[in-house]
């Protein structure tokens, strides 16, 4: 018997709901809506909602100025990058911990879970020094090894707990058909075990592109993600608040509509299993 | 056999990210302990000579560490009050029948996934600025004196932007863990003639505990080592005002060089997070037993 609901209190929670939920998106919102104002109307007092001239001239401004696309590829070479090679060396490791664990697997979790623990601080001056050394600064293919590093820890531990609800009888079954190891992992095993692989490739491209330590101090211009690029915003010349709001929008688009499929996922992988 | 044959196979598999784990972990660890002990400043030659604890003296008794620690303390735990509480409330609200629920809970969730350099930036210019931001326009309305945000109170100012980028993560962790208690036992509850108070007390919060563990927990490992939001707003300043560890080494090797003081420092937050951590580790342990 499910509760009775007065429709009073349903129209009340519903207000209030949605005044906190527009409140905290509403910086999204009016960085959304000053990227399409001109400058003048950006600051304009009082500041104007929907009544104004919109204009594109800020998105093909921002790109003319400072070449914004070839940080946006920097972006996805390296979100892209990092993760699909922590996939390649995840998916083994996982698949082994899951499939065949010993009385150290266990151990061997919880070791990598603690890797992740070490602040970012402790290790940057000698991967500061080491890519300086080996002309590394400013390289795509560092920042792809190191945020490759970082999360390898969270890829193995959302990879190991999907595998693990694969039932192991259905690999008893397929064994008892006469299926070999290698058509075992790819008729029986592969289509099982996709969708936490999708799942987890979301969550951490969504982890990579936001990740703002690594970048910022490893990659100035050549290289640099959206994140370091943003960042050259802060030194303001003249007016920019459009522009500012253009390059946010755009950056912030493609991982804002990723990660509002993906809110399952983050809270499994970002809880290391603990909460799901 | 076939077991013996499918151990060895499992070692395999997993030997590539043991081992580059292991590396990542330990070289930087080690070369930033050696670093630690040496007088090594790259705009200065030096010899490189061995200076036994100097330089952890020096970066511990230097006033700057103290205002830092204690910038790291109240900015992690401001964070944390802030989004715990806000995240109960707004996982409780959320949970209620409503309209629209799934686009409220888009909305709610949205902050977390902007990333650190715009959230920081869009704060501070387009709302924190005392002449053309929001709240300068809204202190004026009201026939107030516009604040100067990030000079005036920086660290406040941070903490904003920053419990703004956690508060959704809170809310979504404890959201989840909130429905998956059973409408029985709330029932139950309720026949009981529990109001709401008590049923919150006795009933939610205990069932909510592993979670909130969980999300303050893995909050303090990421708020620890907040950094761009303190680059692209205040530097750090005015003065040491917001400066907190992570930011101070990063000021004391990339801007002063000093590459031996702040090894000693990196080694001071790595002890520092690892007492968190050895907590944090033994809760999610505890939890892969059941």
């Amino acid at each position: 018997m499910a509760r009775r609901i007065t429709t009073q209190r349903k129209v009340i929670v519903t207000a209030v709901a949605w005044t906190i939920g527009i409140v905290l998106f509403f910086p999204i919102l009016w960085t959304f809506l000053t990227s399409f104002k001109s400058e003048a109307d950006a600051i304009a007092s009082p500041p104007q909602f929907l009544f104004f001239h919109w204009t594109t001239e800020n998105y093909l401004e921002v790109q003319s100025r400072s070449n914004y696309f070839s940080h946006f590829l920097n972006s996805v070479i390296i979100s892209f990058g990092s993760t699909l090679l922590g996939l390649i060396i995840a998916v083994p490791s996982a698949w082994a911990m899951a499939f065949s664990p010993t009385k150290r697997t266990k151990d061997v979790l919880m070791w990598m879970l603690s890797t992740k623990m070490m602040p970012a601080v402790g290790a940057l001056i000698p991967i500061y020094l080491l890519f300086r050394n080996t002309g590394l600064l400013d390289s795509r293919i560092g920042l792809v090894v190191v945020l490759m590093l970082i999360n390898l820890p969270i890829i193995i531990w959302m990879l190991y707990t999907y595998f693990k609800e694969i039932p192991g009888e259905i690999l008893e079954a397929a064994r008892m058909d006469g299926a070999s190891l290698s058509k075992e992992i790819i008729y029986v095993l592969t289509p099982m075990a996709v969708p936490g692989i999708a799942s987890t490739l979301l969550l951490n491209i969504i982890l990579s592109w936001n990740e703002a330590f690594w970048t910022l101090n490893l990659t100035a211009s050549k290289a640099a993600p959206l994140t370091t690029f943003i960042a050259s915003y802060s030194s303001p010349e003249g007016l920019f608040y459009a522009k500012l709001s253009a390059a946010s929008t755009m950056a912030i688009a493609p991982i804002l509509i990723l990660g509002w499929f993906s809110q399952k996922q983050l809270v499994r992988g970002l809880t290391f299993g603990a909460v799901k | 056999m076939a077991t013996l044959h499918t151990r060895s196979a499992a070692r395999m598999m997993m030997a590539p990210s043991v081992l580059l784990l292991f590396a990542w972990m330990i070289v930087p660890l080690v070369m930033t302990i050696y670093f630690s002990f040496i007088d090594y400043n790259l705009l200065m030659p030096s010899d490189n000579r061995f200076l036994g604890f100097l330089n952890y003296e020096f970066f511990l008794t230097d006033p700057a560490f103290f205002d830092a620690l204690i910038n790291t303390l109240v900015l992690v735990l401001s964070v944390l009050v802030i989004t715990i509480v806000g995240g109960i409330a707004l996982a409780l609200l959320l949970d209620q029948p409503m309209f629209g629920q799934g686009i409220v809970r888009i909305l709610v969730i949205a902050p977390f996934f902007i990333m650190p350099t715009v959230a920081a930036l869009v704060w501070k210019n387009m709302f924190m600025n005392p002449v053309n931001g929001l709240f300068a326009y809204i202190w004026r309305l009201f026939g107030a004196q516009p604040v100067d945000w990030l000079a005036n109170m920086p660290l406040f100012s941070i903490i904003l932007i920053v419990a703004w980028q956690w508060l959704p993560f809170a809310t979504l962790i404890l959201l989840t863990a909130l429905q998956s208690l059973s409408e029985e036992q709330k029932e139950a509850a309720e026949m009981d003639g529990a109001g709401f108070f008590s049923q919150f007390v006795y009933i939610i919060l205990p069932h909510m505990a592993r979670a909130i563990t969980v999300v303050i927990l893995i909050e303090t490992i990421f708020l620890l080592s907040v950094f761009a939001e303190i680059l692209v707003t205040t530097n750090g300043g005015p003065g040491t005002s917001s400066t907190n560890l992570t930011y101070l080494v990063y000021n004391r090797a990339l801007l002063q060089f000093d590459i031996g003081g702040a090894s000693a420092g990196g080694i001071i937050a790595v002890i520092l997070a690892n007492i968190v951590a050895i907590f944090l580790v033994r809760i999610v342990g505890k939890n892969l037993e059941t």
